[in-house]
């Protein structure tokens, strides 16, 4: 058997136990046998059925859609930059996307509107895509690695600053909820957010993976690419596109969620010793949606009933990851 | 499937790096372009595998303009190998070679036994079956060229374009990459077109050459007829004398100074006495040498004068005269010559002058001067 196929199947099963952990994780605890009966009964009138169906499940869910999407977004965005430290955090696009989502939520505030999900998703992935858009027109002139992260941490400074020029001039009263939603968190997800999101990620990650063939060819250059017979302006576009939309999601329902996208393709890399998009998509969605769930979980509970920002909890985790891949990475440039 | 370009002119752009680029391949034939550091080889095959648009005139496949082809069907009918092998992370050797299959895999790329088999054949051709289940990133610059030839073989294509595909290899390889390339336009009968750096082996291996001087492509023909007098000198913009179109031998440049030695040799024993005192920018003359003398070439790349007599004929009384003159014009004399006979006669006469006037010394002797 494969080495890929053992450690999908390996971390799926435990996909599945985190998942089954995560639910029975809380202030109020939860068997899990209790929540087997609870879920095979479609829900009930019970407190712990209520937390179980409206509170805990959905947040389950948001958490293994959205961190799959997230370190597919960078899986696209390193194989689109050829470069194995690109991904949505770290060139900026989340950024790009919080600002755009800040402003808009601002505006609608003002005008006593509430936004929805689809128009946070729109609004961040125009934003996504306009920071995406400068990391594209800065990339054709730096070629260098550390440059390319570099240009994406400084558009990610100019978003932030505008975005707290706005919110500086905003009504108190209509920051606060962007305020919880900028640290990153997957609390307080609804069904009609859970449903919104499946749609986007999975559509986007089904049309990355039927991608995996022209994708393995771009691994090996652009040249070559394109003596093989691959489209690769086309393609470009697409993986623009795609992973565009697919950190735009994840920032519109999340927040910006940080490194993920670099450090969860890298790990399934390794692991599965192998770069083949085929393996790697699927290996990724399913790796990140592992690692942001207790990643999750220990946001929630390492402090309850505070909760730590997501990021703070990926970043501990996951920067060693980034710096040790960095450094191997000079060894043998 | 043949290729030709009418009227191309290649380049960056708007900007024009080579005009007027016309050149047919044929099946079974090599066509080598050569040429200084950016005269515009890697841009007209750059043109010619689509990673650059004409900026003027039509590229042919077939009777089709090249644009007019879908990039799947161009896979089919032409490879490419260019001279910066990838790096692509966590790829085996045999999963590098197996993407020369691309255009014939399915929607989702995977290998049917038909095509693994060619995978294997291709890696048999190019001698790389030990090295196919290593790391392509592990392996050397040579034995990563050999397989991405492999990867080229198998896209079974009938023309193949090659960027200088041995430049950074080592004797072995190159010996080794080029053997295949011959093998593969004498035996499967593929168009190749090819630019090399190494004029040695671009003489032996092509049928056609085309010099690519800056803006225009300056000479096109067979080895034979491109190697002769100083064409080669002239497009590398070289002194005559540092290079030898006949074998490709390349010798560094002399300054012009009055010569200190005299060198009397013949027969290969002074071989080793001119090749030390070019390095030691000695000057010195050398004679009386027949021309077709195995040394003559070395010697009259590195000697700023040869007494030497035409090919076949007695080295004759006139040039002992004129190398006697030319030792007096010396302030040593070194006598390289192993065996005496009725064709050097006037060497031995030389010899004698030489003692009388003192200026005979040994090699050893004029090292400790």
């Amino acid at each position: 058997m494969k080495r890929y196929v053992g450690i999908l199947s390996l971390a799926l099963i435990l996909l599945a136990g985190a998942v089954i952990f995560s639910i029975c994780l809380g202030s109020v605890g939860m068997s899990p046998g209790e929540v087997f009966r609870i879920l095979a009964a479609g829900g009930g009138k019970s407190t712990h059925a209520k937390i179980l169906w409206e509170i805990r499940l959905p947040r389950v869910l948001a958490a293994v859609i959205l961190g799959g999407g997230l370190s597919v977004s960078g899986f696209l965005l390193q194989t689109f930059f050829q470069n194995p430290i690109a991904g949505p955090y770290v060139l900026g696009i989340s950024s790009g996307a919080k600002l755009f989502v800040a402003m808009t939520m601002i505006f609608l505030l003002d005008r006593g509107m509430m936004i929805t999900s689809a128009g946070m998703v729109a609004s961040a992935f125009v934003g996504s895509l306009m920071a995406m858009g400068f990391v594209l027109i800065l990339s054709f002139r730096v070629k260098k690695m550390s440059m390319l992260v570099v240009c994406g941490i400084l558009i990610g400074y100019i978003c932030s600053a505008i975005t707290d020029f706005f919110v500086t001039f905003a009504e108190d009263s209509n920051i606060v909820n962007l305020h919880n939603w900028s640290k990153g968190t997957f609390s307080g997800m609804g069904w009609e957010q859970v449903g919104m999101m499946s749609i986007c990620i999975l559509f986007c990650v089904a049309a990355a993976f039927f991608l995996s063939k022209p994708m393995a060819a771009l691994q090996m250059g652009e040249a070559y690419a394109l003596s093989l017979g691959v489209s690769v302006k086309r393609l470009r576009v697409a993986l623009i596109l795609l992973s565009s939309l697919l950190s735009a999601t994840v920032t519109a329902f999340a927040g910006p969620i940080s490194f993920v996208g670099i450090a969860v393709p890298h790990l399934m890399k390794l692991s599965m010793k192998t770069a083949k998009p085929l393996v790697l998509i699927p290996g990724s969605f399913v790796g990140g949606a592992l690692l942001t769930l207790i990643c999750d979980d220990i946001a929630r509970s390492l402090f309850a009933p505070t909760e730590l920002s997501i990021s703070s909890v990926t970043a501990v985790f996951l920067v060693p990851v980034v710096m040790v891949m960095m450094i191997r990475r000079r060894r043998t440039e | 499937m043949n290729l030709h370009t009418e009227n191309l002119s290649v380049g960056y752009g708007k900007k024009v790096v080579v005009d007027q680029v016309e050149l047919t391949l044929q099946p079974g034939q090599i066509v080598t372009l050569i040429g200084p550091n950016g005269a515009g080889k890697s841009t007209i095959l750059k043109t010619i595998t689509r990673q650059l648009d004409p900026v003027k005139g039509v590229v042919y496949l077939g009777k089709k303009q090249l644009s007019t082809w879908q990039e799947k069907e161009i896979a089919k009918e032409l490879s490419v190998v260019m001279t910066h092998p990838v790096s692509p992370e966590l790829m085996t050797c045999r999963e590098v070679v197996s993407m020369g299959r691309y255009p014939y895999t399915g929607r989702m790329g995977n290998l049917t036994a038909q095509d693994n088999e060619q995978v294997e054949k291709a890696l048999a051709l190019v001698h790389g079956e030990d090295t196919a289940d290593c790391w392509f990133h592990e392996l050397s610059d040579g034995q990563k060229q050999r397989a991405m030839l492999a990867r080229a073989i198998c896209q079974q294509t009938e023309i193949m374009v090659l960027d200088e595909p041995t430049s950074y290899l080592d004797m072995r390889f190159k010996l080794d990459i080029l053997k295949v390339i011959r093998i593969l336009a004498v035996e499967e009968k593929k168009a190749i077109l090819m630019s090399l750096h190494e004029l040695d082996l671009a003489q032996k291996i092509s049928d056609l050459i085309i010099c690519v001087d800056g803006n225009k492509i300056s000479d096109i023909g067979t080895p034979e007829e491109i190697f002769t007098g100083n064409r080669i000198q002239k497009l590398y913009k070289i002194d005559e004398g540092c290079f030898d179109p006949e074998t490709g031998a390349m010798f560094l440049s002399k300054e012009e100074k009055s010569p200190e030695v005299f060198v009397i040799g013949g027969g290969g024993a002074a071989l080793p006495l001119y090749r030390k005192l070019s390095r030691k920018q000695i000057p010195f003359v050398a004679g009386i040498l027949s021309e077709n003398d195995v040394e003559y070439r070395v010697a009259k790349a590195g000697a700023q004068q040869v007494v030497a007599a035409k090919a076949f004929f007695p080295l004759g009384q006139e040039k002992l005269e004129e190398a006697k003159a030319l030792l007096d014009s010396c302030k040593w004399c070194v006598g390289k010559v192993r065996d005496f006979g009725p064709g050097n006669m006037e060497n031995q006469a030389l010899l004698a002058y030489a003692k009388e006037k003192n200026k005979l010394i040994s090699e050893e002797e004029l090292w400790q001067r």
